[in-house]
């Protein structure tokens, strides 16, 4: 699945490929049709209120029937073996339909955790990234969202000797839903990342009211929870740091999407609408402001793009590529969006029309997993542009 | 004009190992060692490795315009000379095209070999100073000289903004014929001859001292009627072809990170630590973020264009390359603090290429001015990015149907 475009005839060429294969045109594809006939934006609207934010049976098919949950797990290990050029196109879907679905959380963020712990097919931690890869189970790495790839971890969970976890962690994006929370903490011969199960005795998970009602955040409450350990104090930082460079990473796809649907659905609602007896969108005033999204889009997606490579080919050039995509790509998801909401006028400050859910999500995006400025703090180091001293 | 027998040697052989045989046969027939230059650029351009996707016995081979790398690449390392292509940039990118798409058979075998070999310098009579973005209002003026169908014409009016006047042969022209025709009806389409007693080159000066550009006045210029590209009138669809060949130079996906502004800007900050401020910090991050967002962009395209996948995002480099050009320098005018108050020369001075990133931070900066305006302002791009690739409806106009001598002026 991981064929190349790039023309043969030129040798020299060197970096990233930043196009799109044809086999990942083809998932594009198949992923668009899905939710197309399974993700209308209306009934997204009526969605966000019910008891159910997520939908089983849209996951169902993403993620077992279609396999896109395994695309990052080698098949060895029960997964597609592709490799994050693939999750990224499933992300730029993802992100155009706003879908409500534990994709990034369960199988981008929890499946590289469990990678980077040396999951093996038959040990407890492959069977539990095999779940994962199948779309049988769903993990949440509890770590508020918001954390940066670099940021210093908290500890405010202690692992005794037997494995049984307390603490508290704040803010976990899609725990309430999880069947299982892969937990960074701090255990009797140093940081540990364990396995809990959400159900399980001494775990409460409370619902949080999100910003995004399309991405649900809960808070996880641990006493005593009988968990096991997945990645010891030579592991377990390293694994918790190349899931959450490989969440950032593909974040910006799903960012790419977002700002594509509001851009599309924009142009498409100011060619039809009236006033001043001509078509709102012949406006010039309007029309540079659509243009100058377009062309925050083809950066953004050649930012996204180079970071999904990069993390496909284990470049050495990764962690700049990541910060590259979020710093850029998370401020131009929300500029299309807050766009998408002006633009529109009245409708678009309706709680009817679907705009407010890519709003929230853009803007929850934006925070989620470092802000753009953490992301261009961290460059400031990768590339040697240092602070002031003092 | 002599011509080699090179290509029929070589029928259908137009892949990439039928041309490197082909540059093979031509450098050891033409030893770049011993030949002069002029000659060996010909002797390239009759073998057809000039331009490959144009057609046999006009310097090209009918090949993928994608394979000249491949040949480029050859000659490069076989020490070849180059036709200096930043020197003749006018008549490569716009005027070779549409003397291509429009001359005819007797125009094509007159212009195009000296004109890729650079033996003769091409400049554009586009722009005037009554007709910049809307370029169809132009005034000057080709009167024919009596009724015959072949009658020649006598052209006056005035240009500006030509680069490359003061050193070119030929110009690409397009006056007006017809003022009582709509405007963009009344234009014809010529080849100039810059060395007409009534053609008169003058420098024009920019903010920066020197003087890339020229204003050109033109006073009862003679052209005969076999110099004119294209149909009496039509001269507006003939433009359109050179103006959409006006390329932006997208290297192959071979663009280093921190090769334009941002890495003046960088380097600066690196080695003078005296000078760093956080609010500076913040601002450099935050440029250096979009001006690689911007490369990867422009790699993009690269790799689009040597797929046979040609996007229009070309449009989009062009308004991102200007504006960050912009905010760079102008930082970098910031940061230099008491040194940015100073400038290195203004003294008048005809430069033989444009650097953007050469000179001082204050030259860039004021240099980067133009990169906004030229080869198209940046709101007429962002008209055209709204209208041709958002299919956002036009502005209504009361221009288009009017006889241009009605038009407001």
């Amino acid at each position: 699945m991981t064929e190349r475009t790039a023309e043969p005839e030129n040798p020299e060429q060197a970096g990233p490929d930043l196009l799109y294969s044809e086999a990942e045109e083809d998932l594009r594809a198949a992923v668009r049709s899905l939710l197309a006939a399974r993700c209308d934006p209306a009934d997204l609207v009526l969605r966000t209120e019910s008891a159910e934010p997520y939908d089983p049976a849209l996951w169902k098919s993403l993620g077992a029937d279609m396999g896109a949950a395994g695309l990052l797990v080698p098949e060895e290990l029960g997964g597609q073996g592709a490799s994050a050029r693939e999750a990224a196109v499933v992300l730029e879907e993802l992100g155009r339909a706003v879908a409500p679905a534990p994709y990034l959380t369960s199988a981008v963020i929890a499946a590289e955790a469990l990678l980077g712990s040396g999951a093996a097919a038959d040990g407890e931690t492959g069977r539990l990234l095999a779940g994962l890869a199948a779309g049988r189970n769903t993990a949440a790495l509890a770590l508020p969202w918001s954390t940066a790839p670099g940021a210093p971890l908290a500890t405010t969970v202690r692992a005794a000797a037997d494995g049984a976890l307390t603490g508290r962690v704040t803010g976990v994006a899609d725990a309430a839903h999880a069947d299982v929370l892969l937990v960074p903490a701090a255990g009797p011969d140093g940081p540990g990342l364990y396995a809990v199960d959400r159900e399980a005795a001494g775990v409460t998970v409370t619902p949080r009211v999100p910003l995004d009602l399309t991405r649900p955040l809960a808070d996880a409450a641990l006493d005593g929870a009988p968990a096991r350990l997945v990645a010891g104090p030579d592991e377990a930082e390293a694994a918790v740091r190349r899931a959450l460079l490989a969440g950032a990473g593909l974040l910006a796809s799903e960012q790419l999407g977002i700002a594509e649907w509001c851009l599309a659905e924009t142009v498409r609602y100011l060619r039809e609408r009236h006033q001043f007896n001509r078509p709102v969108g012949s406006f010039q005033a309007l029309k540079h402001r659509l243009a100058r999204i377009w062309l925050e889009l083809v950066s953004a997606r050649a930012a996204a793009r180079a970071a999904a490579d990069a993390l496909a080919t284990g470049s050495q050039d990764g962690p700049v590529a990541v910060a590259v995509a979020q710093a850029y790509c998370s401020p131009v998801a929300v500029h299309a969006a807050e766009e998408c909401v002006q633009l529109h006028g009245g409708i678009g400050m309706t709680w009817e029309h679907p705009a407010h859910l890519y709003l929230k999500r853009a803007k929850a995006d934006a925070t989620a997993l470092g802000t753009a400025g953490r992301h261009r703090e961290a460059l400031a180091g990768l590339v040697d542009l240092p602070a002031p001293a003092g | 004009m002599p011509r080699t027998t090179e290509s029929a040697q070589h029928p259908a052989d137009t892949d990439t190992a039928g041309l490197r045989s082909r540059v093979r046969d031509l450098l050891a027939a033409h030893d770049p060692a011993t030949t002069p230059r002029d000659t060996f650029l010909r002797a390239r351009f009759d073998a057809g490795l000039a331009w490959v996707h144009f057609p046999e016995g006009l310097g090209g081979l009918g090949a993928p315009r994608a394979l000249q790398s491949v040949v480029d690449a050859e000659l490069e390392a076989a020490g070849a000379p180059d036709n200096d292509p930043r020197r003749i940039g006018i008549g490569l990118g716009m005027a070779a095209p549409t003397i291509l798409k429009y001359g005819t058979e007797e125009q094509k075998q007159r212009f195009l070999r000296p004109l890729w070999t650079g033996e003769e310098v091409w400049c554009q009579l586009f722009s005037e100073p009554g007709a910049g973005s809307d370029l169809a209002a132009l005034a000057t003026r080709a009167v024919r000289d009596g009724d015959s169908e072949d009658a020649g014409w006598t052209v006056d009016g005035q240009k500006v903004w030509t680069s490359q006047a003061h050193l070119a042969r030929w110009a690409i022209l397009i006056a007006r014929t017809d003022p009582d025709a709509p405007k963009h009806r009344g234009i014809s389409y010529f080849v100039c001859d810059m060395t007409d007693p009534g053609v008169e080159v003058r420098p024009l000066r920019q903010i920066t001292g020197e003087a890339e550009f020229n204003e050109v006045f033109l006073t009862g210029v003679r052209i005969p009627d076999s110099h004119r590209l294209g149909a009496v009138g039509e001269g507006w669809k003939v433009a359109q072809t050179t103006l959409n060949n006006e390329r932006v130079a997208i290297g192959g996906g071979r663009i280093p990170r921190e090769g334009g502004m941002i890495g003046k800007a960088a380097a600066t900050w690196r080695e003078r630590p005296e000078l760093r401020t956080h609010d500076l910090h913040q601002r450099l991050l935050g440029l250096w973020v979009e001006a690689e967002a911007a490369r990867l962009a422009a790699v993009r395209l690269g790799q689009q264009l040597t797929a046979g996948h040609p996007g229009p995002e070309g449009a989009g480099i062009k308004l991102a390359f200007a504006r960050l050009a912009q905010e760079i320098s102008g930082l970098e005018v910031e940061l230099l603090a008491d040194e940015g108050l100073t400038y290195q020369d203004w003294t008048m001075t005809r430069p033989q290429h444009v650097n953007f990133t050469g000179r001082d931070a204050g030259y860039r900066y004021l240099r980067a001015k133009g990169n906004s305006i030229e080869g198209g302002t940046s709101e007429v791009l962002l008209n055209i990015v709204a209208e041709r690739v958002l299919g956002l409806p036009a502005e209504p106009r009361t221009d288009k149907d009017v006889p241009w001598k009605e038009l407001a002026r």
